[in-house]
């Protein structure tokens, strides 16, 4: 296996990441910005990504900006918040050719790492506010976004999971935000929140590729400066609500196929020694084609197109998804408790596990082999504040045993059954 | 075995046409972790009506075979071959798609047993009765989670609008209906014809040896018996040049209407090298006025008929073409209007030599960007193939392209005819 090397540099209040790498034809460039969740601020960053998007000081239009992207050799720069944990996290992305490969060009990255650190430092603004204009129009662009999550019914549901499972926790928040908090939002208060961003987020800096660490060092320095901040390393205290009796919600639009989703507490996430458990544990109950839920729920019984969960690891979640005929909700949700029940009971076998263990591992290593994948491994580091490298990742869940899981499998607590049904469905009285 | 280096690009193919007709594509990657094997034939959607291997007339399958016949290769008599691929480490999947179907995995270990794996499943189908009806219950599922999608929908909508007789019309995953009619004969009418080696391509990327991964690969075909086989005959109806209707209004509920613009290509006949300078070209065109630093997006944006959710899309095939145009928008009429108005307008328009040089860049950028993706090599491989057109040629031919050729294209481009326009929206 191809070892990762990540070098970290600490200057100009940035934590820079270099990962030279021969795999790819592109040099990746990354910032994130991390903040807490909360409802506070939560639309202005939603929002703000939006903004910034849209042109820079020397490039103040988005036909400027995108002019000048394609002049780089096709460019690709991407501005978007996601929620990992508790945390909001603003993700500057930009993908460049790496000049190696095409003759007599060798100002991409020199050009690519100006136009980047005026992106996030140097805005299109003037008297401390952004252009009216833009930020009308962008609010609905947002807007129009938050609405249209009701058109993608996956994603629906597992908001409206979310909202009942995580009622009163900063995770419950929505990552795009709020339409009656668009209102407040002006030019002149989201520059503000802005400033503050950019002074007190942690910042981390990720470079990608085939380069020369030297001068890009240099050039990122020269470039990008937000001297020593005084960064608030404190983020928030994980909550994780009790609940005794699971909850159930069954709401009902004019649909063809429902939607059954299952939340679950895993009391266990990245920081824990058991967090390599969970990885396993999830591959077998629901990870991969090969799992308890895609053979019981979709082969053996037709029930589904799809059946599959997933862990929100920095916060301890594990949720079931599944896809199913309005008519069956009582025997899809029966199947996937009994498969549940059977990862609690231990009812594997060593060949599954090993089997499973295999292809978490081959998936590890296959995000690697993605620039954008490997960047956001390296991060869960920084979100979970526990130094786990790559290597070492693979080898812990290599190391896991059938009592690790079922250890693990018993910290596990049902949270909420959700189902979108077709009207007049299901009837569950 | 065949050897081709591409100095420029740092990639080496091995190539070899197997004895029964297989083509078989090897690019070792050593620095990747990862293999990425993919088992494609010439086979999709459209391909309805064929005289089958060894018989004298042509028949007429249910619609959505090609996709059918896809679910049930995985499946053996007595097992599944996604555990078989699962016990190796390998994740497998596979998709159907208007021209192709393919057979794929990706593994960082086991390699030559799972690509024996690939090609094995692939040519050794299992089709009962009782296996056949099973499977209908998991494709209506996947077909109604399609009919709630209104991108999808908007999709196909589009396309039915375009195209009058081509089945590349009907929805690639056919509709309830018609897979309830779907028999295990139909299955093995389709399979022996169109799974020939002769009318299929193995590709294998990633990190291995390509000498002894072409040993096992011909060793494996050397002990398999196939009929011999002169090219299939396929049968497309007669498509009229104009579009199939002006408009197609689809009601489902939405919070945003969607309205998508189609562009129909003229289906003539083209040699390989018109082929390739067309499909970039059309590439080139479509985002250069229609990408964010596009004057027609700014049009469209400016006059706030459009969001986020803009986007575009062309494909060339062998005998049939299209582009798409489309966002979710609360002016649907207007939008479409507009839209029509700008691509009327490039009749009489022509491109700047700075802005030509700049198009080359970006062509050439995204398609390094894209190459780091062994999935994307694979798959863009084989689709330029069938058209006896080299992948790794295609940035040199990109740099060939003169200002005068681009501005002949953006002429010629837009009929009035040839354009169509779907909309989506809640009653």
């Amino acid at each position: 296996m191809n070892k990762v090397e990540e070098k970290i540099v600490k200057k100009n209040g940035l934590n820079m990441h270099f990962i030279q790498s021969n795999k790819f034809k592109t040099i990746n460039i990354v910032a994130k910005l991390r903040a807490p969740l909360n409802r506070e601020t939560i639309t202005k960053r939603a929002l703000l990504p939006y903004i910034l998007k849209q042109g820079t000081k020397s490039y103040p239009s988005r036909q400027e900006l995108q002019l000048k992207l394609d002049e780089l050799y096709g460019a690709v720069l991407s501005i978007d918040g996601s929620k990992k944990g508790e945390s909001h996290i603003i993700s500057f992305r930009m993908e460049l050719a790496n000049q190696k490969f095409i003759p007599k060009e060798s100002s991409i990255i020199d050009e690519g790492i100006k136009l980047f650190g005026e992106l996030l430092f140097k805005p299109n603004s003037s008297n401390n506010a952004f252009e009216k204009d833009i930020v009308n129009r962008e609010k609905n662009t947002l807007n129009q976004k938050i609405n249209a999550i009701q058109d993608d019914k996956m994603s629906y549901a597992n908001m409206r999971l979310i909202d009942e499972m995580c009622e009163g926790e900063a995770y419950q928040l929505h990552v795009h935000g709020y339409e009656e908090d668009l209102n407040n939002l002006t030019a002149e208060n989201l520059y503000e929140y802005y400033k503050k961003m950019l002074s007190e987020d942690q910042l981390d800096i990720y470079i990608v590729g085939d380069f020369d660490e030297q001068e890009v060092a240099e050039k990122i320095t020269t470039t990008m400066d937000r001297g020593e901040t005084s960064t608030s390393e404190k983020q928030n205290i994980l909550e994780s609500k009790q609940q005794s009796d699971p909850k159930e919600v069954i709401e009902k639009q004019n649909i063809q196929q429902a939607k059954l989703h299952i939340g679950y507490r895993t009391n266990a996430t990245y920081k824990d020694e058991d967090y390599f458990a969970l990885h396993v544990f999830n591959g077998i109950f629901g990870g991969f084609p090969s799992s308890k839920l895609f053979i019981n729920v979709r082969e053996k019984n037709s029930l589904a197109y799809y059946a599959a969960s997933r862990i929100e690891s920095q916060k301890g979640l594990l949720l079931v998804l599944s896809g199913i005929a309005p008519d069956d909700f009582e025997k899809a949700k029966d199947i996937i408790k009994l498969q549940m029940t059977a990862m609690k009971d231990g009812d594997f076998t060593e060949t599954e596990l090993n089997e499973t263990k295999e292809l978490i591992v081959n998936q590890l290593l296959e995000t690697m082999d993605h620039p954008q994948g490997l960047i956001e491994l390296l991060y869960q580091q920084v979100l979970g504040d526990k130094e786990l490298p790559p290597e070492k990742l693979i080898e812990s869940i290599k190391k896991v045993t059938k009592e690790d899981v079922t250890k693990l499998a018993d910290k596990i607590d049902e949270d909420t059954v959700y189902l979108l049904t077709s009207e007049g469905g299901v009837s569950n009285e | 075995m065949n050897e081709q280096t591409y100095e420029a690009i740092a990639e080496t193919i091995y190539s070899e046409k197997l004895d029964n007709g297989l083509n078989v594509f090897l690019l070792p990657k050593r620095e990747m972790a990862k293999t990425y094997g993919l088992f494609s034939t010439n086979y999709g959607s459209i391909d309805q009506t064929f005289v089958p291997i060894g018989k004298e007339d042509k028949v007429n399958v249910p619609e959505g075979v090609a996709h059918f016949l896809e679910h049930k290769l995985f499946e053996k008599e007595d097992r599944d071959v996604f555990a078989d691929f699962g016990r190796q480490g390998a994740s497998p999947n596979a998709y159907t798609s208007f021209t192709k179907t393919a057979y794929l995995f990706s593994a960082t270990n086991h390699i030559e047993k799972n690509v024996e794996t690939l090609i094995d499943f692939v040519q050794d189908p299992y089709f009962s009765e009782q296996s056949v009806e099973k499977e209908k219950g998991i494709i209506a599922q996947e077909i109604k989670m399609y009919d709630d999608q209104p991108d999808w929908q908007s999709f196909m909508g589009t396309i039915k609008a375009i195209f009058k007789n081509h089945p590349v019309n009907i929805d690639i995953a056919g509709t309830v209906d018609s897979i309830n009619s779907i028999t295990k004969d139909d299955l093995y009418t389709c399979y022996n014809t169109f799974y020939h080696p002769e009318n299929m391509t193995l590709f294998i990327a990633g990190n291995f040896d390509a000498e002894s991964m072409m040993d096992l690969i011909r060793n494996n075909q050397q002990s398999k018996d196939f009929e011999k086989m002169d090219t299939i005959e396929r049968e497309f109806p007669e498509e009229p040049t104009k579009v199939a209707t002006k408009e197609n209004k689809i009601i489902m509920p939405v919070s945003i209407p969607k309205c998508t613009i189609g562009i129909k290509d003229s289906a003539s006949e083209l040699t390989k090298e018109e082929f390739l300078k067309k499909d970039l070209l059309q590439g080139m065109v479509l985002d250069f006025y229609f990408s964010k630093g596009g004057e027609f997006y700014q049009e469209l944006y400016n006059g706030e008929f459009i969001d986020a959710s803009f986007h575009f899309e062309t494909n060339l095939e062998r005998n049939f073409g299209y582009t798409l145009i489309g966002s979710n928008t609360e002016q649907p009429d207007q939008f479409a209007d507009k839209v029509k108005e700008l691509l009327l307008k490039t009749n009489t328009a022509s491109l700047s030599d700075e802005d030509f040089e700049r198009m080359k860049k970006k062509k050439i950028g995204q398609l390094l960007r894209a190459m780091n993706s062994l999935e994307f090599i694979a798959n863009k491989y084989i689709h330029y193939n069938t058209m006896e057109i080299d992948l790794f040629d295609v940035i040199p031919s990109i740099q060939k392209l003169t200002l005068q050729e681009a501005n002949e294209f953006v002429q010629n481009w837009i009929k009035e005819d040839q354009l169509t326009v779907c909309t989506i929206a809640a009653e």
